[in-house]
């Protein structure tokens, strides 16, 4: 689904990615992890097609067409989701404004009509339920003075209502309380499927517990320096990053 | 020529013109010299060689110029045509209250006192470009509320230029008279319908009684080759509420004069605006909140949104006298720069002469926030329908204190029309 090979990118003539290699297949969980300033966001933004980003060498393919030249808007039409790690406020414009004007952009880009009133009304119902958020919620300025909990749930609800293919999840758990941490995770968990994947980056092995991966990457200046299983994050939260750094060296 | 065919030389109005034509000729047009005009220049509008009167009436069909009009609602309405009144398109009262004609006001027996009362009491007569209109008017609008009023649907006034004449230049003179617990919502546009070159110069008056309260709506979405100079002098009576919301997205050169003088306590004022520019357009706010009197408050908050190579301007002045203790005076001026030739100039100017006053200003010239578009982007909106998205919500709160929601869905269209998107802000 994802394939990125030898990916090089960097901001303002600093390189911040040196060579990575990924590749995420449907029904997969992989989670990202690293110490900060490795370059986790980078390549989270990078996929997403931010422009602040300028890709220096490498390829990065999704449904096996090169997409280094596509739009922010254009990537997400194909079904690349990416959850931030620091949401928007964008005040004036509701939840509910918000999310048809997104659900119909992609649809019209897709030849599609836009989605009738009355089916778009039910989809927002059902996915904030499952996301168990209120209702006043919904009309509310997008983002205007949530709390850390409330943002994170709300990009995992935009996430429900767009349902990629291919969700990458930016730290969605810096700022969660518990009770907040299940229900994002519930909400993702029962949005897996076979055919889509998820990419989960985070500092820590806590939100692993929740949406278990298949894979682990550790994250080091730019490159992936280790790969494993599940199994890799709890050695990773009981021994930290230095062991790997040795390792690397050596 | 102008009132005179009208009012009689005896008439008390006839000295006050007189002494305008005289200040106007000695003064002439404002130049960049002038403080006020640093940054507004009327130079390229003189040029045209305007008529002053029309050669003759035309008349419009409503079907023609419906969407001028806040047509969904009921209203009273006063239009005129090339400076012309129109009792086709119009829809004045008697009843209860005084929705007609400044000529009519000015020649009938019955309205002597209040004219006598009110003309021209709070127009600047020092203003060249008032004076002017002073000196020529020969018609407008003539509102009068009394005491107690609440006048049930709001009153729209609409100038209309056809372009029979290759340029023609306006003065309308209007008046409104709020009485004690009064209240009105008047709507003000003036719209040319074809290319060629129309200059206004506007003068309205309005007072506001105790406890009264005034809505006044600005909707500038002129053509490119009209202009707009448009004087708006508000004096205020205790505890009224006055608020003026000028949205100014069209015409070649609009300069908003707007100025506040307060006559009692606890008075609100409020003064709002969105201006969105393009190509050489240019927009002037130049506001005065004179506080001359305890416990009152106002709140100014202009957005401003420039493309191309257009050009602002905010000049928010607020006095704040010794006598005006407990004064409670906000100004906000927020402008975002799409281009590198376009140009905001911000002045604000506070001169307070009371200690015991919470008065403040803000002024902030910036760009749209990339991360922002970033983060609208990647959930599959354009990049033109997210910059749309975040230039909306940079000016929504303006919207919020309008009273009207009609008024309030037509601007929305009309933000979204001049953005160039088909995004439905207020779905």
């Amino acid at each position: 689904m994802l394939k990125i090979e030898n990916l090089h990118a960097s901001i303002d003539d600093k390189e911040i990615l040196r060579g990575i290699n990924l590749e995420v297949k449907p029904g997969e969980v992989h989670a990202i992890m690293g110490p900060n300033g490795s370059g986790k966001s980078t390549l989270s933004s990078v996929i997403a097609g931010n422009e602040d980003f300028e890709v220096t060498d490498g390829k990065i393919s999704f449904l096996e067409e090169d997409i280094a030249e596509l739009a922010p808007e254009e990537r997400a039409h194909k079904g690349i989701f990416l959850s931030f790690q620091y949401p928007v406020e964008i005040p004036g414009v509701s939840v509910t404004n918000f999310m048809k004007t997104a659900i119909n952009e992609s649809r019209r880009a897709q030849g599609l009509e836009d989605m009738p009133a009355n089916e778009m009304l039910k989809k927002i119902r059902e996915k904030s339920e499952l996301l168990e958020i209120d209702r006043k919620f919904l009309s509310r300025s997008l983002n205007q003075g949530f709390s850390g909990g409330e943002k994170k749930r709300n990009e995992i609800f935009q996430m429900a209502m767009l349902e990629p293919k291919l969700a990458i999840l930016d730290e969605t758990d810096s700022g969660l309380d518990i009770d907040a941490l299940r229900i994002v995770s519930d909400g993702v968990n029962r949005l897996k499927s076979k055919d889509n994947a998820v990419v989960v980056i985070t500092h820590y092995q806590r939100l692993l517990e929740y949406i278990v991966p298949d894979y682990v990457h550790v994250l080091l200046n730019g490159r992936i320096v280790k790969s494993g299983g599940k199994e890799l994050a709890l050695e990773l939260e009981e021994k930290g990053y230095d062991w790997i750094k040795q390792e690397v060296a050596v | 020529m102008a009132f005179e065919n009208r009012v009689d030389v005896e008439h008390p109005v006839h000295d006050i013109r007189t002494e305008a034509i005289k200040f106007f000729e000695e003064k002439g047009f404002p130049t960049k010299k002038d403080e006020a005009w640093k940054y507004t220049s009327l130079k390229t509008l003189l040029k045209n060689d305007y008529s002053v009167f029309p050669k003759e009436e035309s008349a419009l069909e409503f079907k023609d110029v419906k969407k001028y009009f806040i047509h969904d609602i009921d209203s009273y309405k006063i239009v005129f045509i090339d400076g012309i009144y129109s009792s086709h398109l119009s829809q004045t009262s008697h009843e209860g209250l005084d929705v007609c004609l400044m000529s009519s006001a000015l020649s009938k027996p019955k309205y002597q006192l209040i004219i006598e009362n009110y003309f021209n009491k709070i127009a600047k007569t020092d203003d060249s470009l008032t004076s002017l209109n002073t000196a020529f008017s020969r018609e407008g609008a003539f509102i009068n509320i009394p005491k107690g009023k609440v006048v049930d649907k709001p009153i729209q006034i609409i100038h209309l230029a056809t372009g029979k004449e290759s340029s023609i230049m306006l003065q309308p003179r209007s008046l409104v008279v709020v009485g004690e617990n009064a209240h009105v919502q008047i709507i003000e546009r003036h719209q040319s319908l074809t290319d060629n070159p129309v200059l206004t110069n506007a003068v309205t008056e309005i007072f506001t009684h105790k406890r009264g309260i005034v809505d006044y709506y600005k909707i500038q979405n002129d053509n490119p080759n009209a202009s707009l100079i448009d004087n708006t002098y508000i004096s205020q009576q205790q505890n009224s509420h006055a608020s003026v919301h000028t949205f100014s997205f069209g015409g070649k050169i609009t300069r908003n004069n707007l100025q506040f003088v307060h006559k009692g306590e606890h008075i609100n004022s409020t003064l709002k605006g969105i201006t969105i520019t393009e190509d050489k357009q240019h927009v002037d706010h130049s506001t005065l909140v004179h506080h001359a009197t305890p416990n009152c408050e106002s709140h100014q908050d202009y957005k401003g949104i420039y493309s191309d190579s257009s050009t602002g301007v905010f000049n928010g002045r607020i006095i704040v006298e010794k006598e005006a203790q407990k004064t409670n005076g906000f100004q906000q001026s927020n402008n975002i720069l799409i281009d590198d030739k376009a140009t905001i100039n911000a002045k604000p100017q506070l001169e307070i002469f009371a200690d015991d006053v919470k008065c403040s200003h803000g002024c902030t010239i910036g760009q749209l926030d990339e991360e922002a578009l970033f983060y609208l982007q990647s959930r599959g909106i354009p990049k033109k329908e997210a910059r749309a998205l975040l230039m909306y919500a940079f000016a929504n709160n303006v919207l919020e204190s309008v009273k009207i929601p009609e008024v309030k869905t037509r601007i929305n269209k009309l933000i979204a029309m001049k953005l160039g998107v088909k995004v439905g802000f207020d779905l």
